[in-house]
């Protein structure tokens, strides 16, 4: 690949992000910090939070949330998804209540945890499982009935283990699906805890959140903010090397090169 | 525990007015693929079992690999029931499917382990034994690549390489050249007798062709609709070309009924 399209595809990949920051530094020349505040500022808050380890464990603790409710929803998910693979009864009986979950907003999870429970982590706990649950229950379901039949009868002609049958077909076919439901997962589960500690919590970005809007402080409010989207694009990112040095088996088309 | 390292000895089979019925709507006694058939291939044959698409040949296998049951009669390789002691054939039975049923995340090498790995054979004694196999079969320096990379007949010999590993007894396929252009498929069809024969394995070979069986088969096992014998010859190194001609022409005056 030549030099000139890895600089083209680096321009595209930052010019919109180049642009909106400009936009945004012109309009905090004419309007006042609350509002539009200088993007210098917004950066100076976020290193601060960054290095202050009393602030940052803020950031610590929505990120342990994020991922515990995210590992709790994968292994109930993956659970309910292997029971309805198996048995077309628990399918048709689950399946419609997962559906039914995935229409709840997750404001009203938010409500319900603090009705029914006392404990803050758990309620943040319960909310994050509750919205994710489904999604990653469908996908992971989805991805079990996609295993080709054809290898699965190949192995089991073998005679594995149920372990050796999960480590050797079941495990990789299903891979792709689960990284992918992280992925999308994650997304879900960052913005959907802001809401759960804005209203229930006492610590976490989304409590900041909450005492930046009380402050009126927009760069404080911006520099919190970027450190969940901070959080989101570097685990994206650890997610694609995953899967890149998982799937480097996967044919690559010679026109996409 | 190393099974694979002692050669298995061959296996008869024995097949005692074998009926299968699958279910039909409609019909309370559904559909007969396999109609009271009764078979005896000795230990160390190699027998080409021969038939119209849709005969019950492949209905036949499946029972032989214990991978589905008998509706009546009863099924025995060795002395024992392939289904109800489905585990006891673990390293006794390899198969050869119509398509290779690589698993695409593994490369070559790793596909030819696939079978000893679940039988338990060490990392190194394994590795040796799929590199010998690959090598055997032509396909010294493809062993680190994916499937995706490798021609449908080098695939296909890979999935040889595969079965023929585990040393098993038994080796069933179930119509492996039948996606192979004819001068591959030829060159593979007597690679794979003289392996059979050099190895002394019991082996059943489904086919439609009439040519296929007659260059492999030590009998030929010619199959009505459903599964019953219609003809049953047995062949050797005496059976002359005219002979030959003969069989072909019964062949086809059976199939054309």
């Amino acid at each position: 690949m030549g030099s000139t399209i890895i600089l083209s595809r680096i321009f595209w990949s930052v010019a919109p992000f180049l642009l909106l920051a400009a936009l945004w530094q012109f309009a905090s020349l004419w309007f006042p910090p609350f509002l539009f505040p200088s993007l210098v500022d917004v950066f100076r808050r976020v290193f601060q939070i960054l290095v202050d380890l009393g602030q940052f464990v803020d950031v610590l603790a929505t990120v342990g949330r994020i991922l515990a409710g995210l590992f709790g929803a994968f292994v109930l998910g993956g659970l309910l998804a292997v029971l309805m693979n198996r048995s077309p009864g628990v399918d048709r009986f689950i399946s419609p209540i997962l559906t039914f979950f995935q229409g709840i907003p997750a404001l009203s999870w938010v409500v319900f945890a603090i009705i029914w429970f006392h404990g803050i982590e758990f309620r943040i706990f319960f909310i994050m499982v509750m919205t994710t649950l489904p999604a990653f229950t469908f996908q992971m379901i989805g991805a079990l009935q996609a295993m080709s039949k054809d290898l699965f009868e190949m192995v089991l002609s073998f005679r594995p283990t149920r372990l050796q049958m999960f480590r050797t077909m079941v495990l990789p076919a299903v891979l792709p699906e689960i990284l992918t439901a992280w992925k999308v997962n994650l997304g879900n589960a960052a913005r959907v805890v802001v809401v759960a500690e804005l209203v229930g919590a006492t610590g976490g970005v989304g409590y900041q959140l909450l005492q930046q809007q009380q402050l009126f402080d927009m760069a404080g409010a911006l520099a919190w903010t970027f450190q969940l989207v901070f959080f989101v694009l570097i685990t994206q990112q650890i997610i694609t090397m995953i899967e890149r040095y998982a799937f480097r088996y996967r044919a690559v088309s010679e026109r996409s090169l | 525990m190393s099974v694979a390292a002692a050669a298995d000895p061959a296996m008869g089979i024995t097949l005692d007015k074998v009926t299968k019925r699958f279910p039909k709507r409609g019909s309370d006694e559904g559909f007969v693929a396999v109609d009271r058939v009764d078979l005896h291939i000795d230990p160390g044959d190699m027998v080409a079992l021969l038939g119209k698409t849709g005969c019950g040949k492949s209905t036949i296998f499946n029972m032989v690999s214990g991978l589905l049951e008998p509706s009546e009669g009863k099924v025995s390789v060795a002395g024992h029931d392939p289904f109800h002691e489905f585990d006891w054939f673990r390293g006794k039975v390899a198969i050869v499917f119509q398509n290779d049923r690589l698993l695409p995340w593994r490369t070559a090498l790793q596909n030819v382990e696939l079978g000893l790995e679940l039988l338990g054979v060490p990392h190194e004694e394994r590795r040796k034994q799929a590199m010998d196999w690959l090598s055997r079969l032509g396909l010294k320096g493809h062993e680190h690549d994916y499937p995706h990379a490798l021609s449908g007949g080098m695939r296909q010999r890979v999935s040889i390489a595969r079965a023929f590993a585990t040393n098993a007894g038994l080796l069933l396929c179930d119509e492996p050249f039948s996606a192979l252009d004819e001068m591959t498929a030829n060159r593979l069809r007597e690679e794979f007798s003289a392996l059979v024969r050099e190895n002394r394995k019991t082996a059943v070979f489904i086919t439609h062709s009439i040519n296929e069986a007659l260059q492999i088969g030590d009998r030929i096992i010619v199959l009505e609709r459903p599964a019953k014998i219609a003809y049953d010859v047995r062949l050797d190194r005496a059976t002359g070309e005219a002979e030959k001609e003969a069989i072909r022409d019964r062949i086809k005056e059976v199939l054309a009924l």
